[in-house]
């Protein structure tokens, strides 16, 4: 039998320590501990994987502090439309949900739909009839709507329409996070440190591509969704060495009613195989165009290379700064947790080995 | 190295006694949407906009399942999915759950020209193609005589297998509620032994690398005959049914499922990177082993101006053709 190891998050994002008060930090630290140890002893109990990171993302769910499940931000609508996956490394099995307003744990749903159904994904309409088809428990969806998240939505409206005035840009400057010309925060405001020697990667390989997609872009209108990108996440091996990931979200600030991020998308937010699990958190876009879940995993296969390298290749040489993170364990009982933003809720633990806990 | 083009009209059980009418009919349809895009090619527009165009067209035709033509949900209705990426920028757009919009794969462009987003579905995303001035149509104008009398076998099929398997309504619920420790572990054979669904996983898709060395990946679909109503498969999933960088793009076709799985689109582009292999090598690898047998079969262009297809599955609808070579159009091995 091997050794098992389990990491978790709350989401990266742009929060300053001075930034945090003492009091949110507290709860966030009781918090982050409180749910590590549901996942020890999970494996501790030998459970395999796959039931351990649901358990530990229900308990993500259930805390308001993470966007997920209760406390989820909120659409251009002022609703909420949460999504989660689950993946078995074992297997390959999956199961994922998008459009989900009623459902207490959609990381459960999705699990439901991987168990249960003859399909990986479902979404919306569908999702939620199937729910109760399964008889899971729902509720009315003003209870996920906290007051702290229709403020966040209201100060990114705010937001948004500044942006929108300044406006010139050509249609798809909006696509991308990677540009050099807006390297800022998801405020709009440059972020300090930022080097804009930076990221070449992306113009070598336009192979004189005609010039709309190499437009200096000059607004930052892609950046106007608020920065704390709150999803929660976690991947685990067991004592047998399979790995397990599970992720679930609301989505981000103000997105548009139907936006689909990287948190169910198979390969980008969530990932595991015979190697790995991962779970990533940060700009779902991005993690989408780069497949950066998955990503892990093949510079593990085919590189050959440990987890943490293949983690850190991904986060700082891949991913564009700033816009997220992630956490894997590997089958061999490895844990790596990086991340290109200020910080990352996050917690971890190996069997006979150290726990942390951690933001920054 | 000139440009290149492949497209297919999907992948899987295709029976050789297939009628002669169908046969020309697709024969036809896969000709026509090759000359579309070489004529394209040879005009020097941008892979982004050939791809485009070619799906189109394929959308169009309801010999295929996509756009007119999609195979229908369980409830009877259209539920219609597309994904387009750009492989140099990786900029890419993807829809999912459209019921009245007429080309899908336009509707994903115009997610990733004019949206801070990827990806939209269902309601945001009809809503968004009426913003936007997109060709719609009544629900009805997607659905074919055809695809109705496939959902009805297919639900024939579907209610005589709930006779015999394990698959009931009295499935166990995976966790107690009253006590989250203590799962149930629930195994069971879900899919009975033969699949109800059609066999012929027709979904519509199209590759170009122009003559600079972009690559572009399209593709767009109706889904599973009977599928559950809400179901994504692989077509808009990044990385499972569509991908491109700038060494090559894929389109890929068959049980949705599978291919979001083994994330096929994208393993092709991550062993041609990694393991510095060449496309048709990387496509090998894929669909020789990775893609369960009988689940699917792709197309790819390399940004050197490689043009592969495979496929594990009895057959593949498909058309291709490289600049200085003759074009190819064919359904089995």
């Amino acid at each position: 039998m091997g050794v098992w190891a389990i990491a978790l998050h709350g989401g990266a994002g742009m929060i300053a320590k001075e930034k945090m008060t003492a009091d949110w930090k507290k709860r966030t630290e009781a918090a982050l501990n409180e749910i590590l140890d549901v996942g020890i002893a999970a494996l501790r109990n030998s459970l395999p994987a796959v039931e351990a990171v649901e358990l530990v993302v229900r308990a993500l769910e259930d805390n308001t502090l993470f966007n997920a499940g209760k406390g989820s931000v909120l659409t251009n609508k002022g609703t909420v439309e949460m999504e989660a996956s689950i993946m078995d490394g074992r297997s390959k099995n999956c199961g994922a949900v998008s459009g989900i307003s009623t459902v207490v744990h959609p990381v459960s749903l999705a699990r439901l739909v991987m168990d249960n159904s003859p399909h990986v994904y479902l979404a919306f309409d569908g999702a939620e009839e199937f729910a109760r088809q399964q008889g899971v428990e729902t509720v009315d969806t003003n209870t996920f709507i906290t007051e702290e998240n229709r403020e966040k939505l209201e100060n990114a409206k705010k937001t948004n329409s500044v942006e929108l005035d300044f406006s010139e840009h050509a249609p798809d400057d909006l696509n991308s996070g990677d540009n050099e010309d807006t390297r800022t925060n998801g405020n709009g405001a440059a972020h300090a440190g930022y080097n804009p020697g930076q990221r070449e990667i992306a113009n070598e390989k336009t192979n004189d591509h005609p010039d709309r997609f190499a437009i200096k872009k000059k607004c930052a209108l892609h950046q106007v969704f608020k920065a704390e990108f709150e999803t929660v996440g976690c991947t685990a091996v067991d004592v047998w060495g399979n790995c397990a990931a599970a992720t679930s979200t609301g989505g981000l600030v103000n997105k548009m009613s139907g936006r689909i991020g990287d948190t169910p998308i198979v390969g980008a937010g969530t990932y595991a195989n015979h190697l790995c699990a991962v779970s990533g958190t940060g700009r779902g876009e991005e993690f989408i165009k780069h497949t950066v879940a998955k990503e892990v995993a093949a510079i593990m296969e085919y590189k050959e290379l440990p987890l943490g390298k293949a983690v850190y290749k991904v986060i700082h040489e891949k991913l564009p700064e700033n816009m997220g993170g992630l956490v894997a364990v590997s089958t061999s009982g490895e844990v790596a947790m990086a991340f290109n933003t200020p910080s990352m809720f996050r917690a971890s633990a190996q069997e006979g080995g150290e726990r942390m806990i951690g933001i920054w | 190295m000139g440009w290149g083009i492949a497209l297919h009209g999907g992948a899987g059980d295709i029976s050789k006694d297939l009628p002669r009418a169908r046969k020309e009919a697709v024969e036809a349809c896969l000709a026509q949407c090759l000359r579309l895009g070489v004529s394209a090619l040879e005009s020097s527009h941008a892979a982004l906009d050939v791809a485009e165009l070619v799906v189109k067209e394929l959308e169009a035709n309801p010999v295929f399942n996509a756009g007119r033509g999609s195979v229908l949900t369980t409830d009877g209705t259209v539920e219609m999915e597309a994904c387009i990426m750009d492989g140099p920028t990786m900029n890419c757009g993807a829809v999912s759950g459209l019921s009245t919009v007429v080309h899908p794969i336009s509707l994903a462009r115009l997610v990733m020209e004019r949206t801070p987003h990827i990806y939209l579905a269902f309601e945001g995303a009809e809503a968004f193609a009426r913003q936007q001035g997109l060709e719609t149509k009544e629900p009805s104008y997607f659905i074919t005589k055809e695809n109705q009398e496939r959902l009805a076998r297919a639900q024939e099929k579907s209610l005589v297998q709930l006779d015999h398997t394990v698959y009931s309504t009295t499935i166990i619920v995976a966790h107690n509620q009253d006590n989250p420790g203590q799962k149930k572990n629930v195994k069971q054979d879900i899919l009975p032994p033969t699949d109800p669904q059609k066999p012929e996983f027709e979904t519509v898709g199209c590759v170009v690398v122009d003559s600079k060395g972009n690559c572009v990946a399209a593709t767009s679909t109706g889904g599973l005959v009977n599928k559950m109503v809400g179901r994504i498969g692989d077509t808009p999933v990044v990385g499972a049914g569509n991908y491109a960088n700038h060494l090559c793009a894929v389109s890929a076709t068959g049980r949705g499922e599978a291919i979001i799985r083994a994330t096929v689109a994208r393993e092709v582009a991550a062993i041609m990177e990694y393991k510095k292999v060449p496309l048709d090598v990387a496509v090998e690898e894929v669909i020789g082993q990775r893609l369960p047998a009988g689940k699917g079969g792709l197309v790819a262009v390399s940004a050197t101006g490689d043009v592969v297809m495979a496929f594990n599955t009895t057959g593949m609808y498909r058309a291709s053709m490289k600049q200085g070579g003759t074009q190819e159009i064919g359904i089995w091995h």
